[in-house]
């Protein structure tokens, strides 16, 4: 029936073929990726939506007054329609105040001292609680705060790496061109410095205890804690 | 969420009567219900404008942001309304929403917009109507494809951007995907182009008739076997070069399970298997025949060309999104086949010597004759058969007409598209100096204003108060944070000039003192500033470690002025709130959070250089002289931005 000849023309039909179905069943089955635009698949994600709760128990949860929440709110949904805040908006958000450096380490502790339910977003009432501390809460809740801050790994205690990484992000935010010119161990020496005066027993790490002993020894840190009360 | 479901309680409640008999435990008693003000008129201010609505109404969807008491957010005691700040003729349709539970998307507004009025309202985008859903959704991926493509080409323009910390892996990276940021990636580019036609016009050549003067006389022998060697060692050249290039690729791609999947990557390797299963394969008759078949697959080396031609992508990828036409296409294509040619067949059956000699055989006259090509080689002799063959023709013509306007208008598109990315790349340039001149107006806003606080304390007249005064409040506080800042690390924020010259000074060992009174360009209105704030000169002096070297480079980069208008106010958009965070030994640290809406960039860019002032009081050589925003200072407002 084929004349002769034929066999080597078919063959490489064959071929063609064979390797253009394997490679179709190939992608149905996922192993390879033949389409390039990913769009179709991000157009389906649905969005995560947060309400938070009453303006009546925020207010009683907090020290501040309705009007005061109320614009608290108007900001923050401004910029997270979807009511939380992850933690690339935050980075961003705060990385706008200081331009000189790189925010972004510093931005990710405080991300995680805000998210204290360490779900990888901050709500508004997390946003709001936190905020309600460190403006009008007593000298001793905002020591504890900052004592949270500190402890990257929460585990209660402060020791030097976890003091020399906070150091070197608030450094960071500095930038390159400060006056005078940033030394490879200015981060450290401050950190011994602070060391030195927090750390009562000399054992290397800080305690809350000590913490909050050291600061409330020293007059520039509390009067400096006064500084911000009636900024709102 | 489902649709009014709110507005049915009532009725279920009052269903579950029917139970009461049946019921052998006392019923819960009803949850209590607060003296209910009977059904009222809210009103909702959007922007001034003002819509009034039931309170019911809006309760039919509890969990969106107007149905639920998050609306309490924004109700304003004062005017017992609830004000929002956004968009009213936005705001019609999220209130139709509620209205009549279907929502519809208007024509004539940008869906970007749409979208962030969902987003802010709590509606889901799965909830727009069946009438304008498909629009809604054509209009959502037109966007995002632009967007895709807007994002690239940003990445691609700021590629040089890149950090030096990057590493081998990344650079190469870099380098393969956009050969024009450095000159080797686009040498390797050129070369690999060049190689891909090598091996392409090779392949073609070799089958060329030669004239073989060995053992045939008369005959002719195709060129490839009349020089085998210099053909084979043309392909081993190339297909080096591939595999090389194919394995540094791997080596340098950031996802390599991802690009082993990619088509490019696939493309590469079917191009240069062929040559290593020849190597491996032993030279026998059986497998020979497999083997020469296998070389037809190094044309698939032309398909590399797509990674070097704009046009070839464009080509493949309208192919592939107007893959469902296509598929339309072929499949009504061999439906009229089939049945043409079984029709044909039987036609001719009884003609004697017919090239009709069976269905298959038929199907070759029908495509020619649908496809118009008409070759000629088999045609109908009966009447029922040549009939039959002119509806086929015609038949053919209309079948093949219709998918095509679809695949030449989403051609045209994508093509467009693509003309827009480019005259956008084109003017990035551009685009990306003027953003940057923005964004140093919020940092060198910070350097200014210390400046003027510091003239402020040695008291003076009234023109550094008027600058210092009007900044905005925001400004202040944001101003108040970075000196905090600089308090906490016991550094101050300077310009590169000045850290630069400080750093050579720390080099040199020592500060040279002011030679010259460097005023290279004395800018005109520039008299003005030295006038509004003298000390500042002398302050400068003072603080500068003086280095003719970094003065005549700061010369040497001015070579473009740009007049820089007032830049607008950034921070409009603005609820700022500064909170207090405890700190280490010297002060406060805070941080703060608030919105802005153009963000700002990390580091001062290296390009810009400061004017130098005139000669004034000194000769201070340059000082700091940026607008801040929003200050009618009479500040000039002329910033030097070097070629771009």
């Amino acid at each position: 029936m084929w004349m002769e000849g034929e066999s080597e023309g078919l063959q490489t039909l064959g071929i063609v073929v064979v390797v253009c179905s394997s490679l179709k069943l190939l992608h149905y089955l996922g192993l390879i990726d033949l389409s390039d635009d990913k769009i179709e698949d991000e157009l389906e994600m649905t969005m995560v939506c947060h309400r938070p709760e009453g303006l009546e128990q925020l207010e009683a949860q907090t020290n501040f007054t309705k009007r005061e929440l109320q614009v608290l709110y108007r900001g923050f949904k401004n910029e997270c329609p979807s009511g939380v805040v992850n933690e690339e908006t935050f980075k961003q958000i705060y990385a706008q105040f200081f331009p000189h450096g790189d925010a972004t380490t510093y931005a990710h502790y405080l991300f995680h001292a805000f998210d204290t339910t360490q779900t990888g977003s901050v709500k508004f009432e997390d946003f709001v609680t936190a905020l309600s501390i460190l403006l009008r809460g007593t000298v001793h809740e905002k020591l504890r705060w900052t004592f949270n801050l500190y402890d990257i790994n929460k585990d209660g205690y402060i020791n030097k790496e976890e003091m020399m990484d906070i150091v070197k992000a608030i450094y960071d935010m500095m930038g390159k061109y400060t006056y005078p010119v940033l030394k490879e161990d200015t981060p450290r020496q401050h950190v011994d410095v602070f060391f030195q005066k927090m750390d009562k027993n000399k054992d290397g790490i800080v305690t809350l205890d000590e913490f909050l002993e050291s600061c409330q020894e020293d007059d520039n840190i509390m009067r400096s804690l006064q500084l911000f009360q009636n900024v709102m | 969420m489902a649709a009014g479901v709110a507005t049915w309680l009532p009725f279920a409640r009052a269903a579950a009567v029917g139970w009461l008999p049946l019921a052998q435990q006392p019923l819960p008693p009803a949850p209590g219900v607060k003296a209910s003000r009977g059904d009222e008129v809210l009103v909702v201010n959007v922007s001034g404008r003002r819509f009034e609505t039931w309170k019911n109404t809006l309760d039919r969807y509890p969990d969106t942001l107007l149905g639920s008491s998050e609306k309490e957010f924004f109700y304003d005691a004062d005017s017992g309304e609830y004000f929002f700040d956004r968009d009213p003729d936005m705001f019609r349709h999220v209130l139709n929403f509620y209205r009549t539970g279907r929502l519809h998307c208007p024509r004539q507004e940008c869906i970007q917009a749409f979208d962030e009025e969902l987003a802010f309202y709590g509606l889901v985008p799965e909830l727009v109507g069946d009438c304008c859903l498909e629009e809604y959704r054509d209009r959502k991926k037109e966007n995002a494809e632009r967007l895709a493509e807007d994002e690239e080409a940003e990445q691609a323009a700021e590629g040089p951007a890149l950090r030096a910390g990057s590493s081998l892996r990344q650079r190469l990276w870099r380098a393969f995907e956009n050969p024009h940021t450095s000159t080797a990636a686009l040498v390797f580019y050129y070369v690999t182009g060049f190689f891909i036609a090598v091996s392409v016009i090779a392949n073609v050549v070799e089958t060329i008739p030669c004239r073989s003067l060995a053992r045939r006389p008369p005959g002719e022998q195709p060129c490839g076997d009349r020089f085998p060697t210099a053909f084979f060692c043309m392909d081993t050249a190339c297909v080096l070069i591939f595999t090389g290039e194919y394995l540094l690729r791997l080596f340098a791609a950031p996802s390599r399970c991802r690009f082993l999947r990619s088509v490019m990557s696939l493309i590469d390797v079917v191009a240069i298997l062929p040559y290593y299963i020849g190597l491996f394969v032993p030279k026998n008759e059986d497998v020979s025949g497999a083997f020469v078949t296998l070389r037809v697959f190094r044309v698939f080396r032309i398909f590399k060309f797509s990674r070097h031609s704009q046009g070839l992508r464009i080509l493949g990828y309208t192919l592939k999104s107007c893959a469902s036409e296509l598929g339309f296409l072929l499949f009504s294509l061999t439906m009229a086949i089939i049945i043409f040619a079984t029709v044909m067949f039987y036609a001719e059956k009884g003609t004697k010597k017919t090239n009709f000699t069976s269905i298959p055989a038929a199907f070759w006259y029908t495509i020619v004759t649908m496809t118009t090509l008409g070759y000629g080689d088999m045609v109908p002799s009966t009447i029922a058969g040549k009939i039959f063959g002119s509806i086929c023709s015609l038949s053919g013509v209309l079948v093949i007409a219709l998918p095509v306007p679809v695949i030449v208008s989403n051609f045209s598109r994508i093509y467009h598209q693509n003309q827009r990315a480019d005259k956008r790349r084109a003017q990035q340039k551009v685009r990306l100096a003027r953003i940057r001149l923005a964004k140093s107006g919020t940092t060198n806003a910070f350097l200014q204003y210390k400046q003027n606080r510091g003239l402020e304390d040695s008291g003076s007249g009234e023109d550094q108060a008027l600058c210092v005064r009007n900044r905005s409040a925001f400004e202040k506080q944001h101003h108040h944070l970075l000196h905090c800042l600089e308090k906490t690390t016991c550094h101050e924020f300077t310009d590169e000039l000045t850290f630069n010259e400080a750093l050579g000074a720390v080099s040199l060992g020592g500060r040279t003192s002011r030679s010259t009174s460097v005023s290279s360009q004395p800018v005109g209105p520039g008299n003005l500033l030295s006038s509004c704030c003298p000390r500042r000169a002398k302050r400068r002096a003072l603080r500068l470690a003086n280095s003719t070297a970094s003065v005549s480079r700061a010369s040497m980069q001015e070579l473009d002025t740009l007049r820089r208008s007032p830049v607008p106010q950034s921070r409009s958009s603005l609820n700022a709130k500064l909170h207090d965070n405890l700190d280490l030994n010297c002060d406060s640290r805070d941080f703060v959070a608030a919105i802005i809406s153009i963000p700002t960039p990390p580091a001062n860019t290296p390009d810009e250089s400061r004017p130098s002032s005139p000669g004034g009081g000194g000769g201070a050589s340059s000082t700091l002289r940026n607008s801040s925003l929003g200050t009618p200072c009479l500040l000039p407002e002329t910033v030097k931005i070097s070629s771009l």
